[in-house]
């Protein structure tokens, strides 16, 4: 089954890949900001999280190509003499990691949710996708913003800004569950119907080798097209949080915690370190949304309606 | 003088590496009053070349051949909004499944004033009037309550009812009926065919009946139209058709109504499957399946043979008519 | 309807039971009355003696009970940085936030329906392919970055409308500081009403879409067509009441993000609301105004919330309000 699926998608998919320019240029985009965000160790001019290389004196420069920018600040410098481009690169792998583990961790307690939903039905059925609704109504930005202000308030700045990588992932995984519940719940209800799932069950194979080895592969699709949108939507979620300083910290900085450390001077005429980060955020989440829909026109899976 | 005469009538559907034809080269025509039939096998066009006739082929098929004469009238070539003239007032349609034709978020008043108010430039007291009147032809209980129902509140029998009644709120000259009854119970399935037979027959409105099933054909219709792999291959008199059928596949369709088996018998079966549009087979579509096949058939696709009132396209027929 | 209405309403309390409980725990946690009572000076024993006259030693269900009893009557405590009562605090900036997002709100359903109708039934035009391609990128600009965007080039750049604040209010009856009726209040509303529905909008555009072009292919609307109706009415009536009632829904669920959006508006436009005071809250560590933020919240959310289910069950015929809804 698995190979068949394979097979089938590997041919659809390529040939529809191949054709469409705005998928090849999302996917080349997307491609080269995680290499390079991925290698910034190696690549990046300046280590931002090294006091030792960072001087107070080389703040607030302009990038090289204006009159009083330097070449060694390709894009400039941010209020505490952290060269923005090593900050950016840093700052993007921050908030890449971030968006890929939190939507993992929903990934596998909706998809278990889910699949256990389906399968079993009944009253857990009932309960699990009650509770689903009344989470999904509460949106994951408003849990987030509270759950993360009372931790930050309850921990005090200091240990929060350690443990804040894994608190917004944490937050964010678990919060958006139900996208992947519904979806999968839906399609192991349609894929409990055909004949094949009957077969196995009557070969003798117990309801957790149904569920994983034959079920779960024929949702596959939907789960595709999911992730790739939950990635871009966790990496927004992650920029508000630290945009509101309920994210990372300003030592630490993800894209989101450049651009509140760059609002505030951008009055002053420092355009750079909002824009840049900016600028990088939104090719993210754009090329991710673009990829996603391209994915969705593909594959066509069934998603969760009401 | 026919009331409505199809000529040569293509419908394609273009696809990814080319253009699929659903059906080609279609003429028939139908008189003032008459009732006609089209059978055939899904996928043989029948439906197609029903809703060709309003234009209202699925995306993204068009008509790519081909004249509909409708009191000199060519809806073919009409703009769209001549043709909506046409459509619901003239000319209208009872689709298959009631539970899907029907607005589920309007009132049975509403889908059923708004043709009047549309065709008629009636007024809604009197449309409404107008619409009661033939809900209670179509034998709706207590219209006057009905009317204010929405779809849901409607057994799928009654929701038929109502298809019908908006079917005929115009007066029509022509209804095209797309297999009517396929969707309901078997028990109100003779009810409601006998109920379209009654109200074209006492408000003589030709009918084009499409189904697969040549037991309602034979009832209903006076004269009938066999469709195979999107082109007409006999065509006459219902009576003969059914009696005295000369095209091989005509033949095998009825020897395998269940009528013709006697109990404890297998039902008869032609052999195979109606080829799918993307490969229809060259010359005759039916030669595979054919038990009269001759290197003929193989290579070109027979014309018609003219007999009485009927004609068939069939290699076959021909030569045992010109012998 | 009224059967629906209490099994409604009787949801509608057990989601604010639950806010309640987490209010409650907040406070326990975070709060210390005591210290913003009698400050660091006093004693050990003192403050054991002082924990047992206020009941802070109490189990836990009974200090639960004494909260929600105080809660019901509006008493959630003083603010420690305003030294007022929390909930008075939260309420005079209740206007502000409405107000945004009533701006927003009507900027969506302005422009999402008519939009998104044209998308629908011209999906082979250049201004739907600008359309759709434009709400893509709608949807990928955060809020907050909207926002700073609009910021730039209206106020700073080309200075056509103010950067920050609510600008000049009015009283209305009631206390009720509105910034609608006067030139310098709506100068003040246009910008931040744009940010708040900035991914919103395009959310919504792309929603009555694919809603619309769906409900196209319907059995029901090839019907209206072979009826001969006009296209206005085919689409316009036919087509966009069943559009619209899956896109109530959704509106619904949107409630949420739009109040934590309003946070992140008011942020950046520091706009005097709720958001704002909450986030200066959170940073201050004013437990009691934290508290009364999220049970605000919470009412507003289930008010509105249960209001879109009833409006969904009046529109929607094939609902009965009597039994359970479908």
């Amino acid at each position: 089954m698995i190979r068949h699926w394979r097979l089938f998608v590997d041919s659809t998919f390529l040939y529809r890949f191949r054709r469409d320019k705005v998928a090849i240029a999302s996917f080349s985009l997307l491609l080269l900001m995680v290499l390079l965000s991925f290698s910034s160790p190696l690549i990046a001019p300046f280590d931002p999280y090294d006091p030792a290389q960072i001087d107070i004196m080389d703040s607030d420069m302009p990038p090289a190509w204006q009159a009083e920018g330097e070449p060694r600040f390709p894009l400039g410098t941010d209020a505490q003499g952290r060269d923005m481009l090593s900050t950016i690169l840093y700052g993007t792998r921050i908030s890449i990691t971030i968006g890929l583990f939190a939507v993992l961790l929903q990934s596998i307690l909706g998809i278990s949710l889910g699949l256990i939903a389906g399968y079993f039905g009944g009253r857990i059925d009932a309960f699990l996708m009650r509770l689903a609704d009344i989470q999904l109504s509460f949106s994951t930005l408003m849990v987030a913003i509270i759950v993360l202000a009372i931790f930050q308030a309850s921990f005090g700045t200091e240990l929060y800004n350690e443990l804040a990588i894994f608190m917004l992932i944490l937050v964010i995984g678990i919060a958006e569950w139900p996208q992947y519940a519904r979806t999968v719940r839906a399609s192991v209800l349609a894929e409990k119907k055909k004949e094949y799932v009957d077969a196995v069950r009557v070969i003798g194979l117990g309801s957790g080798q149904i569920m994983f080895r034959h079920i779960l592969p024929n949702t596959l699709s939907p789960i595709l097209v999911i992730s790739t949108v939950q990635v871009a939507n966790a990496i927004m979620s992650e920029a508000a949080l630290s945009f509101l300083g309920l994210g990372m910290p300003v030592n630490k900085p993800s894209l989101g915690s450049l651009i509140n450390s760059g609002f505030e001077y951008i009055l002053s005429g420092s355009w750079w370190i909002t824009a840049f980060p900016a600028l990088v955020l939104v090719l993210l989440v754009l090329v991710i949304n673009l990829l996603g829909d391209w994915l969705r026109d593909v594959l066509n899976p069934k998603l969760y309606k009401d | 003088m026919p009331i409505l005469e199809i000529k040569n009538l293509e419908v394609r559907f273009p696809m990814r590496g080319g253009e699929l034809i659903a059906i080609r080269d279609i003429s028939f025509s139908i008189d003032r009053g008459e009732r006609l039939g089209i059978v055939g096998e899904s996928g043989a066009g029948k439906s197609v070349a029903a809703f060709a006739i309003l234009r209202l082929i699925g995306r993204p098929g068009y008509i790519s051949g081909g004249q509909i004469l409708f009191e000199g009238n060519d809806l073919a070539r009409l703009s769209p909004e001549q043709l909506r003239q046409f459509r619901g007032n003239q000319i209208t349609m009872i689709f298959q499944d009631p539970m899907m034709t029907l607005n589920p978020v309007l009132t049975i008043g509403t889908q059923m004033i708004e043709c009047l108010q549309t065709h008629r430039g009636m007024g809604r007291k009197q449309a409404r009037k107008v619409a009661v009147e033939k809900l209670r032809r179509v034998a709706i209980p207590s219209p006057e309550a009905r009317i204010d129902q929405y779809p849901h509140e409607l057994s799928g029998g009654m929701r038929q009812r109502v298809v019908i009644a908006i079917a005929l709120l115009t007066d029509p000259a022509i209804i095209i009926a797309d297999e009517p009854t396929t969707a309901l119970d078997v028990t109100i399935q003779a009810e409601i065919m006998e109920l379209l037979l009654a109200l074209c027959e006492t408000h003589q409105v030709a009918l084009i009946l499409i189904t697969h099933d040549l037991g309602v054909v034979s009832e209903i219709t006076q004269r009938a139209i066999v469709m195979y792999a999107g082109r007409i291959v006999e065509e006459g008199p219902t009576r003969d058709i059914i009696e005295r059928a000369r095209h091989p596949y005509t033949h095998g369709l009825i020897d395998a109504l269940p009528e013709r088996t006697h109990p404890g018998q297998r039902l008869n079966q032609i052999p195979g499957s109606m080829p799918s549009l993307v490969d229809i087979p060259p010359g005759c579509a039916f030669h595979p399946r054919c038990e009269h096949v001759t290197d003929l058939c193989q290579t070109r696709v027979p014309g018609y043979t003219l007999l009485d009132h009927a004609r068939v396209a069939c290699h076959w027929v021909a030569a045992q008519e010109q012998s | 309807m009224i059967a629906f209405f209490i099994r409604r309403i009787g949801q509608a309390m057990i989601v604010m039971f639950v806010i309640s409980l987490i209010a409650f725990s907040i406070q326990d946690n975070l709060g210390d009355p005591l210290r913003e009572l009698v400050g660091q000076s006093v004693s050990e024993a003192e403050r054991q003696v002082l924990r047992d006259e206020m009941g802070l030693n109490d189990p836990f269900l009974v200090q639960y009970w004494r909260f929600l009893k105080r809660a019901v009557k509006g008493d959630l405590g003083n603010s420690y940085f305003f030294k007022r009562p929390a909930l008075e605090v939260i309420l005079e900036k209740l206007p502000a936030t409405v107000e945004l997002v009533m701006g927003a709100t009507l900027i969506i359903l302005l422009f999402s329906i008519p939009i998104g109708v044209y998308c629908a039934i011209n999906p082979r035009s250049w201004l739907t392919k600008l359309m759709m391609g434009t709400s893509i990128i709608g949807i990928s600009i955060p809020v907050f970055l909207t926002a700073i965007l609009l910021i730039y080039l209206f106020s700073i750049e080309l200075g056509w409308f103010p950067s920050f604040g609510r600008g000049e209010t009015t009283v209305l009856f009631g206390g009720w500081h509105t910034g609608l009726l006067t030139r310098d209040g709506l100068m003040h509303l246009i910008l931040p009403s744009i940010a708040l529905s900035s991914i919103m909008l395009p959310l919504f555009i792309r929603l009555i879409r694919s809603e619309m072009m769906e409900v196209l292919e319907q059995e029901y609307i090839r019907f209206a067509w072979a009826k001969g109706l006009t296209r206005k009415r085919i689409w316009f009536l036919h087509a966009l009441k069943n559009t619209l009632l899956p896109v109530i829904t959704v509106g619904g669920v949107q409630i949420g993000t739009m109040i934590a959006y309003t946070i992140l508006t008011e942020t950046v436009f520091q706009w005097p609301g709720m958001g704002f005071l909450f986030l200066e809250a959170v940073n201050r560590v004013d437990t009691p105004l934290i508290i009364a933020y999220l049970i605000v919240v919470g009412l507003i959310f289930v008010i509105t919330n249960t209001l879109v289910d009833l409006i969904y069950g009046l529109v929607n015929p094939t609902v009965k309000l009597t039994g359970g809804a479908a």
